[in-house]
């Protein structure tokens, strides 16, 4: 662990869809430059959760939720600029989108934005993304071609660029690796191992053995609880504080 | 065995009808789209072979189908006059109308959404004359007031009349291809913290170009096939306008107020649909443009 510093601060976290009730009041923390990982069968509330943190879930229009999440020690609920804190955290879907755009406009769209006008810094920004996300070789001689030509491992690595191209302090992985291939995963995950110098990684994945390698803790969400958060080699260990923990990771229920 | 065998080839029956039924209602199309053009032709098309001048047509500005000693059918200022008059409405309408789509698409709450909605198809509904009488009383005496014209129906009071007219349709075929963008565009476009109007200029409008494109060239359309409104709002006065607040005629307005009196296939009726062929002829390059330019897009 390098440092202590509370980046992302979770309490009492309700969510719900209508009457379903999606979080059932979780609280925790992420700290800086950390990769923290969530785990946990489908429908335990994982993408729910990062779509709290960067405020998109209020584009659902049944949800709602309570409790406090805090962002760098600001309530995200009271955020003057909502667009400021989206920007600080790079999100990557599951599913792989690819805005109607060229390659290079997709990863040099976030920059743009930001106000970036010069060439030469839009193509290094690309370039430099694009290769931490390990496309770079495979697209290089095709930026100007439309990003949804592209294979689905390779979209996905494409949103994985274009997450990281606003430089965020926070990098959101829901599952990045469902459509990529084992080799490029393992050059990714390298990338990630990387990246958490400058800054905080959470990685939600159904790949426990993704989070083993990765994660300096892990949480183990499950229908909307948390069963256990420690540190990833305690939940990986033989004797985890919950037998149900144990028992998910080593694939017994699940 | 042999009741089973009879149903069997009912079934197949009834398939083969439902078929062919859907089939021609498939091709119908085609077949009404050549159908017009063909008779809309005949009636023409002796004219058009035996004396008509197609240079005088296109540059002479003297309409005097039924004058005695010189008879003459210069549409220039009849072609003008369209062109003038659609080119001001859509002047107006496009981005009154893309603005209006995008309002109600992405920026107003539901309840506001619906009820705009309502409001707009509503607007769709007012039939054309209409909207011409708003031109000769409303609007005349208000054009009259506001810019001193010495009369108000001219060039203004049509193109207002008829970007009032193009608006519906184009806020209505705009906002189902601003709706059309899958909803991942803009949960990814958020994400990366943009604002609404961030989203909608860099991301949503490209996406939905082309969709956006068939709303202002149906809206073109609409502009340029109108008759009643316009016969009511321009002052029908053949002339190539000089300014907007000119009087002047289209070519759909000559069409209407002329061929009433003009003896069946008479030289004068054969040039009105002649006229028909020539305003066929503006939609369909309308038409195939977009349809090119749509083509081109998607290519890249």
């Amino acid at each position: 662990m390098v440092s202590a510093a509370v980046k992302i601060d979770v309490r009492d976290l309700h969510v719900y869809y209508g009457h379903k009730e999606a979080l059932k009041g979780i609280s925790f923390d992420v700290r800086a430059n950390e990769v923290f990982g969530i785990i946990g069968p489908a429908q335990s509330g994982k993408t729910t959760l990062l779509r709290v943190i960067n405020r998109t879930l209020e584009f659902v229009a049944e949800a709602r939720y309570k409790g406090q999440v805090r962002v760098d020690q600001e309530d995200i609920r009271q955020v003057r600029n909502v667009f400021e804190l989206r920007r600080k955290i790079g999100m990557v879907a599951p599913l792989p989108v690819g805005l109607p755009l060229t390659i290079y406009d997709n990863v040099a769209f976030a920059p743009r934005m930001a106000g970036i006008r010069n060439r030469e810094e839009l193509d290094s920004r690309v370039e430099q993304c694009l290769r931490q996300a390990a496309l770079w070789d495979e697209v290089k001689d095709r930026l100007n071609t439309l990003g949804t030509r592209l294979s689905g491992g390779q979209q996905q690595r494409l949103t994985i660029a274009r997450a990281l191209s606003h430089q965020p302090e926070i990098l959101c992985l829901d599952e990045f690796s469902i459509a990529i291939d084992p080799v490029t995963t393992m050059r990714i995950e390298e990338v990630l191992k990387e990246l958490c110098r400058s800054m905080t990684i959470i990685l939600v994945t159904n790949l426990v053995q993704q989070a083993r390698r990765l994660a300096n803790r892990t949480m183990f969400l499950f229908e909307g609880e948390i069963v256990e958060l420690d540190d990833t080699e305690v939940i990986f260990s033989d004797h985890p504080a919950q037998q149900k923990t144990y028992d998910y990771v080593n694939g017994i229920f699940g | 065995m042999k009741m089973r065998g009879m149903f069997h080839s009912r079934e197949l029956l009834k398939e083969w009808l439902i078929e062919k039924l859907i089939w021609i209602c498939g091709i119908s199309a085609i077949f009404f789209v050549f159908g017009i053009f063909f008779f809309v032709f005949r009636e023409g098309a002796d004219y058009l072979l035996r004396g008509f001048h197609i240079r005088e047509f296109f540059t002479s500005i003297e309409w005097y189908p039924t004058s005695r000693t010189q008879v003459r059918y210069g549409a220039l200022a009849l072609i003008t006059g369209t062109f003038s008059v659609t080119l001001l409405a859509m002047f107006i309408a496009v981005p009154f109308g893309l603005g209006t789509a995008i309002f109600i698409s992405e920026f107003c709450s539901p309840r506001a959404r619906e009820a705009l909605k309502i409001i707009i198809e509503l607007l769709a509904a007012i039939p054309s004359v209409v909207w011409g009488f708003i031109g000769l009383t409303v609007m005349n005496s208000l054009i009259i007031h506001l810019f001193n014209a010495p009369l108000g129906l001219n060039v203004l009071n049509g193109g207002i009349i008829l970007a009032l007219m193009s608006v519906p349709i184009i806020v209505s075929i705009g906002e189902d291809a601003l709706k059309a963008v899958p909803e991942s565009y803009r949960e990814a476009a958020t994400a990366l913290g943009c604002t609404r109007w961030q989203m909608t200029f860099r991301v949503l409008l490209p996406a939905a170009r082309n969709g956006l494109l068939a709303a202002v060239l149906l809206g073109v359309g609409r502009a340029a096939g109108e008759t009643m409104a316009v016969l009511m709002a321009t002052g029908h006065s053949i002339r190539i306008p000089g300014g907007v607040l000119e009087p002047v005629r289209t070519l759909t307005a000559t069409i209407a107020a002329e061929l009433g009196e003009a003896p069946v296939h008479s030289d004068h009726y054969q040039v009105l649909f002649i006229i028909g062929i020539l305003l066929f002829s503006i939609t369909f390059i309308v038409n195939l443009t977009a349809d090119l330019v749509v083509r081109g897009i998607r290519k890249k």
